[in-house]
């Protein structure tokens, strides 16, 4: 288990590394994946992990993005206070709606997170003398992190910044994973009715999940507002949330390392498919996920073992 | 009185009654089975003590406190626990995460956040003894659903054991175990604490007669009779009506 949690890790930074000399012109767009496993691995804490359906995950992303925005503009620059101002923020909203949401299930669940992300939207509309509307929260410039490297136009520093901040998320993730809290977690998607029957408050537990996940979210939203310098009303978009969920589908849920991979593969089609057919980029993304969620409905991190089974001649294999 | 203690308890789905005017006792100790035809509303009954349901009317003492209106988790927190006539168990997680769940909350440990699930003795040395009481250490890491119906009834008997709990309510906790493996749910049943008390609800007479000192006997919802095993056997009201049937 320990052995293969540091090759994972020793794979992720490698692969940060090799990305970064491969692609120095494209520092932008990796920047802009590792914001979005953060994103994506919140939601494979709350829907991976607890079973909670949402399609709602960008309301705390924009939450996130919008008060460490303002805090940067209005009282303190320093990107980390940043980010515990997008945490907190993200929590703060998935705890007054969770109190809500995490009584209901399935489709009614739904249909709220949905609904909280579009709320969200229509106040940051709304509050333009505050968040600047339709045109986007501007004028966000994060100080030196930790007083040393500043945010260069390039985007190194921005890239690097946001590695660390991944890693840091991805490493918490894994931790909590694996504790006793994580175990519960997966009891709650399991077996709700045997959960209550060991005496846990599925509500209190799904509510905590989300929590967390909210927060998680929020550091997101914080890490893509200080590295784009811009919030847009996109942030609570349905799309984002709707994306997220197809890049976990894809790289398959409960594991955490699905989440990193399925950012990272959806992301890369799309945006070479994107370059090439700016029309029909669509298509290409459609049937990755049908392939995808037909051959090996655990997601792309199944793929070695469904092809070791293939191989075998097991036609029954458990993927 | 220690133990559980009903009085007045009634049940209606619509206008269907389920549950008539019940009054019951389980002191600690307790060996009782309870039995009657299928759609008696003996599941019901333990649903109701359980807190799965709400009463329509009565109510439910535990230990001289009234439970009534207290949630589930809260009466499982205070030490009732029930098997569930359809297993109910966590089916993608091994056997020993089955069991390792009510253990790290019994003992409190189950929203810690930075240590391993696996990593503490205590909980691991009752997940252990569990698994050797049930006979499963050879499937003791594979996925639940992976297991065969009537090994999983020993999984699901195990979960409630773990939690260590006062009342034990075991709805048909031998259903669909091979006869060659009964003896394990009667062994363990056996091998309880003296001052646990227990309620059976059983079709198989012989587990029946092998564990209860009272039987309660169930029809349409009302208690029919409470005796021991020999006046049940001779009471001619049940012999006529229970275990002249199909059941006998
Ligand atoms: N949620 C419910 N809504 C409506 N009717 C119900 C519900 N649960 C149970 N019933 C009805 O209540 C009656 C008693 O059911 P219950 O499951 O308690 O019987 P039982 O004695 O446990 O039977 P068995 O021996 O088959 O397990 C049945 O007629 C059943 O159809
Ligand atoms: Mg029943």
């Amino acid at each position: 288990m320990k052995l293969r949690s540091y090759s994972v890790a020793g794979v992720m930074l490698f692969a940060a590394l090799a990305a970064f000399f491969l692609f120095p012109y494209n520092l932008a767009f990796l920047t802009r994946i590792f914001i979005m496993i953060i994103l994506v691995l919140s939601l494979d804490l709350v829907l991976g992990y607890a079973g909670i359906a949402t399609l709602g995950q960008a309301a705390m992303y924009g939450a996130g993005a919008y008060a460490a925005g303002l805090f940067a503009i209005h009282v303190w620059a320093d990107p980390f206070a940043g980010l515990v101002v997008g945490a907190v923020a993200g929590a703060a909203l998935a705890a007054v709606s969770g109190v809500v949401l995490m009584r209901t299930t399935g489709l009614t669940l739904i249909m709220l997170t949905i609904a909280v992300a579009q709320i969200g939207a229509e106040i940051a509309n709304r509050m333009r003398e505050i968040t600047g509307g339709a045109d986007g929260l501007r004028g966000i410039r994060p100080s030196k992190i930790l007083g040393i490297w500043d945010f260069d136009f390039i985007g190194v520093t921005g890239y690097w910044y946001a590695c660390a901040v991944a890693a840091f998320v991805f490493g918490l993730l894994s931790v909590i994973g694996r504790s006793p809290f994580g175990l519960s977690l997966r009891g709650v998607h399991e077996s709700p009715e045997r959960m209550e029957a060991i005496g846990v408050s599925v509500f209190q537990r799904r509510l905590i999940a989300y929590v967390m996940g909210g927060g998680i979210a929020g550091i997101a939203g914080a890490l893509s507002a200080q590295i784009t310098q811009l919030v847009s009303l996109e942030t609570f978009s349905f799309t984002l949330s709707a994306e997220a969920l197809i890049m976990l589908i894809l790289g398959g849920t409960g594991r955490l390392y699905g989440a990193a991979l399925g950012t990272v593969v959806f992301m890369t089609v799309h945006h070479l498919a994107a370059a090439n057919d700016p029309f029909n980029w669509l298509f290409v993304i459609g049937g990755l996920v049908l392939t995808v969620v037909f051959a090996l409905p655990s997601g792309l991190v199944a793929l070695p073992t469904s092809l070791k089974r293939l191989s075998k001649g097991d036609r029954h294999a458990r993927s | 009185m220690q133990g559980l203690e009903v009085r007045g308890l009634s049940k209606h789905f619509g206008g269907l009654v389920v549950s008539e005017n019940i009054d019951f006792d389980l002191p600690a100790g307790a060996r009782k089975a309870l039995i009657g035809p299928n759609g008696a509303g003996k599941s019901t009954f333990a649903n109701l003590i359980t807190g799965i349901l709400r009463p329509s009317a009565g109510t439910i003492r535990f230990d001289g406190q009234d439970i009534g209106s207290l949630k589930e988790a809260q009466r499982v927190q205070m030490g009732i626990a029930k098997t569930f006539q359809i297993t109910t168990l966590f089916p993608q997680l091994t056997v020993r995460e089955n069991l390792r769940l009510p253990i790290l909350e019994r003992q409190g440990l189950g929203r810690r956040l930075f240590m391993r699930a696996d990593s503490n003795r205590s909980v691991e040395a009752e997940v252990s003894a569990l698994v050797d009481q049930f006979a499963l250490g050879s499937l003791a890491d594979r996925p639940v659903l992976d297991l065969a119906y009537g090994q999983q009834r020993l999984v699901e008997m195990a979960l409630s054991l773990a939690l260590k709990p006062k009342v034990l309510i075991l709805d048909e906790p031998a259903a669909g175990v091979p006869s060659s493996e009964t003896h394990l749910i009667i062994d363990a049943i056996e091998r309880l604490p003296d001052d646990l008390a227990v309620l059976v609800i059983e079709h198989d007479m012989d587990l029946v007669f092998r564990i209860a000192r009272s039987i309660v006997v169930l029809v349409q919802g009302r208690i029919l009779t409470e005796g021991t095993p020999q006046e049940i056997a001779t009471n001619a009201k049940v012999r006529e009506l229970y275990l002249g049937g199909s059941h006998g």
